[in-house]
């Protein structure tokens, strides 16, 4: 039905964007957030919108539905959707095109559904709502569109509650809630950052089949390059609210022209030849089984072992285990059985039975540095902490070495003064490096450091730990689910599933085939930069799914 | 990159303001209702601490006939033992505003710390103390606290102890679920892992970070137990004469009232103008903090 009219409309102009501009509003001061962007968009075309977080693309996005958010204002520029003037219209006529004819699928289904409501009376509300379907119709597209994106036992998949389902299951939900009018234009925003890479191809799979299938026209806003290749027909390149290049997706992956765009391009290509030589371990998880309370058993039977100077990675998805490994290895949870060894002698289970220097040698490295330091500490006190606690330093002392610490972390001296609220995500991940190094720590666990961080940053900050190695021969923990990230620093590799290691031993052994079935998925399911990337895998998958 | 420290030269990093400057500056942005509660409030402290030169009189003075009227050298007429107003609505503001000052920081120091070491210690601690505050907030506190004044006697220390428990209930909840949330932040962790004792992670990582729902929870506080303080010595176990205190005034020369004199009613309105006084300042501050919370 939709495939038709999708073809009888053919081509033409459905979403015409001119010089639009839009202020944000911070501090009581309206800025520029999007600095003059023309955005043009064919029927049934797929364009992908990349940029580093503050690119403006979720902005725009929005704006394509005629909506700013609030402390958002719509200053410059029109938006022409189907040749209506999306600005000229009440209220209530934007409304009336928002629910039909433009759908939205943000990047949170959990926070976008209510957890009090089956699932099939949140899709189908807003046809309903808009009296565009009966009840009846309304289910039985629905129920269509769950089969269509491989939910499971479609006709009572509706019947669920949200918590109910899995993550990937809820963002695919939400596909099929803004397809179920068969809407001209969707507009998804990073629908899949927040899912694992196993679940991210499948849900990844599923979007693309069903917009096309379903012949609407979608914006696809990603801060990911290579998950946009995959879906989108062109590709425009933002930052910092305006358009650094615009070509299809063949030409913006294969043959980029602006230096900003090839260095998106060329992210992810840090290598570490790292040769795992013998030595004896500096850290050695020795058959841990560790749990929350007496029923959910978190890590059974974990060993692995850490030489001196390298870098342990822990990659699995969420659930895996692996932060519950840093817990453990912290003595922020005891383990059930098993025992940690740093440096041949045993460490005292509990945090509180530990020495501080055995607290010292061991410093760790959060996931999200906003929360990561404390908001009413300077950088002085942040970074200088740990040399009064540790060294006693206090004085003329701490400041010289301060300086030599955002020295080493490549930031200046000027910060000393600054708050965490004045410091880009970047600079706060590059100071809570500084206080673990402040410590003169042998190992610092670092806890998906880079997964918070927009892409490029996320780059130099990898650098920094490479070249902080190669000064100081630290060693480091690295837990990540991002395959990429283990082929730029690992030295040593440790696949978790569900609690157990799947595979432990040298990055080019655990790398390299043959592989056991979760690696295999593991491996494939990290998207690279390569058009029909996405078609190439689903071929060749050995294993569905790991738990989407 | 933008984790490249962008180049800022020393002077070029935004002159920094220091507290006092921005806390001016703040100042200057107030709208009309805080300013005239700061006005207020300076006022009445202003007359607090200078009561003995301010009054026409001393505190107790029975010089003049009862219930004289207004004017002369009674400006606004003596009271049934022949003390003047003036002078006792000056003494009153003194010992009301103390009283309730020295009550409300002893009920947010109580409260407070208990709020913040329940949220971070959790457990059995956590447990014991949360209960134990259920208890005691189940129980009517105006009752309660005429019950524990008749029982132990209606001294001033004793006013003060009692009032400030009942009232650290309700900063003890405010103080835990705040800091239940910074608790939980990873900041906190790490300064576990480095090894830092209780009382510091307290006083350094969680006090700065539930100070403002605090202070905004202290403006308010202080005006309940003003209020209390007023009520109890209404019903006359609060502060006994000689001291000349608010509430008692307006209970002593009740009887005015019949005859259409208003006397009665001024100590009443000065508690009432310290009130609104209080919790517009109190406002402004509440939408600066929330305001700021928003920014992240």
């Amino acid at each position: 039905m939709s495939t038709d009219r999708a073809q009888a409309n053919g081509g033409g102009l459905l979403l015409d964007i001119r010089g639009l501009k839009i202020e944000g509003q911070s501090d009581d001061v309206w800025n520029e957030i999007v600095k003059g962007v023309d955005l043009q968009l064919e029927r049934g075309k797929v364009m992908g919108l990349i940029g580093e977080s503050g690119a403006g693309k979720s902005t725009i996005g929005l704006a394509a539905m005629g909506f700013a958010r609030p402390g958002c204002r719509i200053t410059g520029g029109q938006i022409f959707f189907d040749g209506i003037d999306l600005q000229t219209l009440s209220d209530e006529e934007q409304r009336q095109i928002r629910g039909r004819r433009v759908a939205y699928v943000a990047q949170s289904a959990a926070a976008a559904f209510n957890p009090a409501h089956r699932l099939i009376d949140q899709i189908i509300e807003s046809p309903l709502t808009h009296g565009i379907m009966s009840k009846a119709d309304a289910t039985a597209r629905a129920i269509h569109l769950f089969k269509k994106l491989g939910l499971p036992n479609p006709d009572t998949f509706g019947q669920r509650y949200p918590h109910q389902v899995s993550g990937g299951q809820l963002q695919r939900a939400m596909t099929v809630m803004a397809l179920v009018p068969s809407p001209d234009l969707v507009v998804f925003d990073e629908p899949t950052t927040a899912l694992d890479v196993t679940t991210q191809i499948d849900v990844l799979a599923a979007i693309k089949d069903a917009i096309r299938d379903e012949g609407a026209a979608a914006l696809y806003i990603t801060h990911d390059l290579a998950v946009v290749a995959q879906v989108s027909d062109e590709i425009m390149v933002l930052r910092h609210g305006k358009m650094i290049e615009l070509g299809t997706a063949d030409q913006i992956i294969n043959r980029p022209e602006e230096d900003y765009t090839k260095r998106l391009v060329s992210i992810r290509q840090i290598r570490k030849n790292g040769e795992a030589l013998p030595h004896a371990a500096l850290l050695a998880v020795d058959n841990v089984t560790a749990a929350y309370g007496n029923l959910l058993t978190v890590l059974s039977n974990v060993s692995v072992q850490l030489p001196p100077g390298q870098t342990l990675a822990v990659v699995g998805e969420s659930g895996s285990g692996k932060s519950t490994m840093a817990r453990v290895i912290t003595g922020l949870l005891p383990p059930k059985s098993g025992a940690i060894r740093f440096d041949g002698e045993a460490l005292p289970a509990k945090l509180s039975d530990r020495t501080k220097e055995q607290l010292r040698v061991l410093q760790m490295i959060y996931q999200s540095p906003d929360v990561a330091v404390n908001p009413r500490h300077r950088v002085r006190e942040i970074i200088g902490r740990p040399l009064e606690f540790y060294f006693g330093l206090s004085g003329r002392e701490k400041e010289k070495r301060i300086a030599e610490l955002l020295d080493q972390i490549e930031m200046g001296e000027q910060y000393i003064e600054r708050y965490p609220g004045e410091l880009s995500g970047g600079q706060k991940q590059r100071v809570c490096i500084a206080r673990a190094l402040a410590a003169e720590p042998r190992l610092i666990i670092c806890d998906e450091p880079t997964s918070a961080l927009d892409p490029l940053v996320a780059d130099g900050i990898l650098k920094l730990l490479l070249k902080l190695q190669a000064e100081t021969k630290i060693s480091y923990l690295f837990i990540t689910h991002d395959i990429a990230t283990v082929r730029a620093i690992a030295d040593m590799v440790c696949v978790l599933y569900k609690g157990k290691v799947v595979r432990f031993g040298p990055k080019q052994e655990v790398l390299s085939p043959p592989f056991d079935d979760y690696t295999d998925l593991l491996l494939k399911s990290v998207p690279e930069m390569q058009i029909g990337w996405l078609e190439g895998v689903l071929k060749t998958r050995r294993m569905a799914s790991a738990g989407n | 990159m933008t984790t490249e420290a962008p180049p800022l030269a020393r002077n070029a990093v935004s002159p920094r303001k220091t507290r006092l400057g921005s806390a001016l500056n703040e100042f200057g942005k107030a709208p009309v209702t805080a300013w005239f509660g700061i006005i207020v409030i300076l006022a009445y402290l202003f007359v607090a601490v200078f009561a003995p030169w301010i009054a026409p009189f001393r505190e107790s003075d029975t010089s003049g006939p009862p219930y004289a009227p207004w004017g002369g050298d009674y400006l606004l007429g003596t009271d049934q033992l022949g003390r003047d107003m003036l002078t006792r609505l000056i003494y009153g503001a003194r010992n009301t505003i103390g009283i309730a000052l020295v009550t409300t920081l002893l009920s947010f120091t109580v409260g407070g710390v208990l709020g913040i070491l329940t949220a971070v210690r959790g457990g059995w601690i956590d447990q014991l103390a949360s209960r134990f505050v259920d208890v005691l907030m189940a129980i009517p506190s105006l009752i309660f606290a005429l019950m524990l004044l008749s029982v132990f006697g209606s001294t001033i220390l004793n006013i003060i102890i009692i009032i400030a428990i009942l009232d650290a209930t309700r900063v003890f909840r405010l103080a835990r679920a705040v800091a239940m949330n910074v608790a939980v932040m990873d900041y906190v962790e790490a300064a576990r892992l480095r090894g830092e004792g209780l009382a510091w992670i307290m006083r350094r990582e969680i006090l700065p970070n539930v100070m403002p729902p605090l202070v905004a929870e202290f403006g308010l506080r202080f005006c309940f137990v003003f209020l209390t303080i007023s009520a109890l010595s209404f019903l006359g176990v609060g502060i006994q004469p000689p001291t000349a205190d608010w509430g008692s005034m307006v209970r002593e020369n009740s009887t005015l009232i019949t005859y259409g004199n208003i006397t009665p009613l001024l100590p009443a309105g000065a508690i009432a103008l310290l009130t609104v006084g209080v919790n517009f300042v109190v406002d402004w501050f509440l939408h600066k903090t929330s305001g700021l919370r928003d920014e992240h």
